[in-house]
């Protein structure tokens, strides 16, 4: 059956056990992954199936498996890490940004460190503290970190086993708030570029630019703005290193208008980046300055503010209606 | 009462307690493994003897000599401006050779930034040595060529990398072992104490090498610890062993002995080699603001070269011809670093851009590009 509809989170699982059957150097590692199959059961059945010598159950510390998992590469093996939550990469992120992302380079090119280390980020299902952050832009900033997000399943599907195969190290945040989203997989389709960005829903005249969990409220968004007559163009960027910055040049000069949409705080986020280099590329197509709506400059607030921190379809819809009024 | 009078009230008590917590705890100094005196006399030890020959025991002198030559011929590169930074390891030269020339071809060694004298005995170049400490690269040589990693900057991060890599080895059912470098500066690191979990609960093949030169740039050990070093091992569930440093025989016996329990599978040792380093932390450092002449004085009168020498010729295993050969293969190796360096060119402008990313990345393309149109604009103007 080459086409299912599939959660998010089977088709992370139905990624890693390809990826397993498919290279004998792929590895797991992670805190409970192994008989617990990860606290959201990402790798559910791969400990029974792959062995404990595959898919590896760690101690809790995260330096640890990022270091250890470093270790493992330059002995060539692939390790695919997963930690826990977002707001737990902290501990690893000295082996992440000192050790991984510079390793290559050091060495002239010489070794390869084809490490990816999964991050279920972002908000929206209630957590408590630490659990609910979208740091990307912290790893995207870092020279040798490639770092990506998928928003349906079939890019979990691809995007997964895309990033296991890349001999750079990858950061994959997984937008936890899509796990139990059902889409369709194509598991026999050749997949687009890894750091190729999409058209999710093609407009006129403004351009919506997201990746992971604010794809749907973006597309949620078109949706509503259609009933008012206003055709509004959803680009999921699916990488956020590098960034498909032709693609999003492509839809603004179409459109003339760009709003960029992240969980993360606005403040130095990628909607900043994005912002100043479609400036540069399209200064003279744009009828309205690129605007961003994201977190704001707090501490991720506690679970009864979420949803007012989360950008949503009312502050969406308010970003579209303040560009088109230019 | 004052709040004041309440904190001047205190005030002696906690001096008190201070006082005694920089006191050095009496089980500080342990037993050493040690095969060859201060005094070069050889002496048994029950469970780590060995038995060199004359030939072996030349060797081991030869390459604490040129080690040593070559190191003080960098400090001086850095004096003379050629070096902009160097790392000493003058007085460690009995643990890094001993250590060094116990391991195996298909061994693999994650240094820190200091083993100059581990990379001569895997046969790395010494010039390859300098190009980080000159500013032309950050490493630069191939890894996998002697099984000799980067050295690594960050305090401690590669036990990790070197635990990793282990655990690889015993996947693959290799006899290989893995040796990890670090000081005793290291050991307050996390890194370390997770490497020392993730070894145990994996059971790696991998030997942690502390050189413990009692100095982490101003700080004494005993700001890093309170037991001593080797002592750590056994809340890990691992054997540890603190070896005289300056003893190039009991280096090679102890570490020998941890790699091959690594081989059968009996997982991974902690070898404190307890040393000092007789110069600065680096050619940047002052330690004369932080520790006394007699000191350094104390340890000079257990200098590793010296008290092999003192062996070799009661011995009679060497003769005056030797030493002599020796001093001019010394020199030798000094003008060919002191020429390799004054040659080392700058990398070209465009190498920044080389080898950041493996499958290459849109964003290091336009740099890139952008650069080098910038650079080929003044080219041009200058036409």
């Amino acid at each position: 059956m080459a086409v299912q509809k599939l959660p998010l989170a089977k088709a992370l699982n139905e990624s890693l056990r390809k990826a397993l059957e498919t290279d004998p150097k792929v590895l797991i590692m992670g805190e409970d992954v192994g008989k617990l199959g990860g606290v959201f059961r990402i790798t559910d059945g791969l400990q029974k199936d792959f062995g404990e010598d595959r898919v590896i159950d760690t101690p809790l510390a995260e330096s640890g498996i990022v270091g250890t998992a470093i270790g493992l590469a330059l002995r060539g093996y692939r390790p695919v890490v997963e930690i826990q939550f977002d707001g737990f990469v902290f501990p690893a992120y000295d082996q992440i940004v000192t050790q991984l992302a510079k390793m290559h380079a050091r060495a002239l090119g010489k070794i390869k460190l084809p490490v990816v280390i999964r991050i279920p980020y972002g908000g929206g299902i209630g957590a408590v503290e630490h659990h609910s952050e979208s740091p990307e832009a912290l790893f995207a900033h870092v020279a040798g970190l490639k770092v990506v997000s998928p928003s349906n399943s079939s890019d979990a599907y691809w995007m997964l086993q895309q990033a296991i195969q890349s001999d750079d190290p990858v950061i994959f945040f997984e937008p936890k708030r899509r796990y139990w989203d059902k889409s369709e997989v194509d598991t026999e389709a050749i997949p687009g570029p890894l750091h190729a960005a999409r058209v999710a829903q093609p407009g006129s005249d403004v351009t919506l630019a997201a990746y992971g969990p604010m794809v749907k409220v973006c597309l949620e968004a078109a949706a509503a703005a259609a009933e008012e007559g206003k055709s509004v163009e959803v680009l999921d960027l699916r990488s956020m290193s590098p960034i498909d910055f032709d693609t999003i040049q492509t839809s603004v000069e179409k459109t003339g208008r760009l709003v960029v949409v992240h969980e993360a705080p606005v403040f130095y986020g990628s909607g900043a980046e994005i912002a100043a280099r479609i400036t540069e590329r399209c200064f003279y197509h744009l009828e309205a300055p690129v605007l961003r709506v994201g977190g704001f400059h707090a501490p991720y607030p506690p679970a009864r503010l979420e949803e007012e921190y989360l950008p949503g379809l009312d502050r969406v819809l308010d970003a579209v209606d303040r560009s088109l009024a230019y | 009462m004052t709040v004041e009078s309440t904190a001047a009230a205190r005030k002696p008590r906690r001096a008190s307690k201070r006082a005694s917590a920089t006191k050095k705890p009496q089980s500080s100094e342990p037993q050493l493994v040690q095969l060859l005196t201060p005094e070069g006399e050889r002496v048994q030890h029950p469970e780590y003897d060995i038995d060199l020959s004359a030939d072996e025991l030349r060797g081991l002198y030869r390459d604490m000599v040129l080690t040593r030559r070559f190191d003080s011929e960098a400090t001086a590169l850095q004096r003379q401006g050629e070096l902009g930074l160097w790392a000493s390891l003058l007085g460690q030269e009995a643990a890094q050779i001993g250590s060094g020339r116990a391991l195996r071809d298909d061994d693999y060694v994650f240094p820190t930034y200091r083993e100059h004298g581990v990379a001569w005995c895997r046969g790395v170049d010494p010039t390859n040595l300098l190009g980080m400490f000159r500013g032309v690269n950050h490493g630069g040589w191939d890894p996998t060529t002697n099984n000799f990693h980067l050295y690594t900057i960050v305090i401690g991060s590669q036990t990790l990398h070197a635990t990793g890599y282990a655990m690889g080895v015993a996947k693959d059912g290799a006899d290989s072992a893995v040796i990890a470098y670090f000081g005793d500066g290291a050991s307050s690191q996390g890194d370390v104490a997770e490497s020392f979990t993730f070894s145990a609960v994996y059971n790696a093949p991998v030997v942690f090498f502390c050189q413990n030169n009692q100095w982490a740039i101003s700080e004494p050990t005993e700001r890093q610890t309170r037991v001593p070093l080797y002592q750590r091992a056994q809340g890990f569930g691992f054997p540890g062993v603190r070896v005289d440093g300056n003893d190039v025989l009991a280096c090679l016996a102890v570490t020998r002995s941890a790699l091959e329990r690594a081989r059968r599978g009996e997982g991974p040792t902690l070898v404190e080699a307890f040393t000092y380093r007789m110069g600065a932390h680096t050619t940047s450092d002052d330690p004369t603001k932080y520790r006394h002449d007699d000191e350094r004085a104390a340890w000079e009168a257990k200098d590793p070269i010296l008290r092999l020498r003192t062996y070799l010729e009661a011995e009679g295993h060497a003769d005056e011809a030797f030493f002599t050969s020796l001093d001019e293969e010394s020199d030798v190796l000094a003008k060919r670093v002191r020429e390799a360096v004054r040659a080392m060119p700058d990398p070209e402008d465009m190498a920044m851009f080389d080898h950041v990313y493996a499958d290459g990345h849109s964003l290091v393309d336009e740099e890139r590009a952008q650069f080098a149109a910038y650079q080929a604009s003044f080219a041009e103007e200058g036409n």
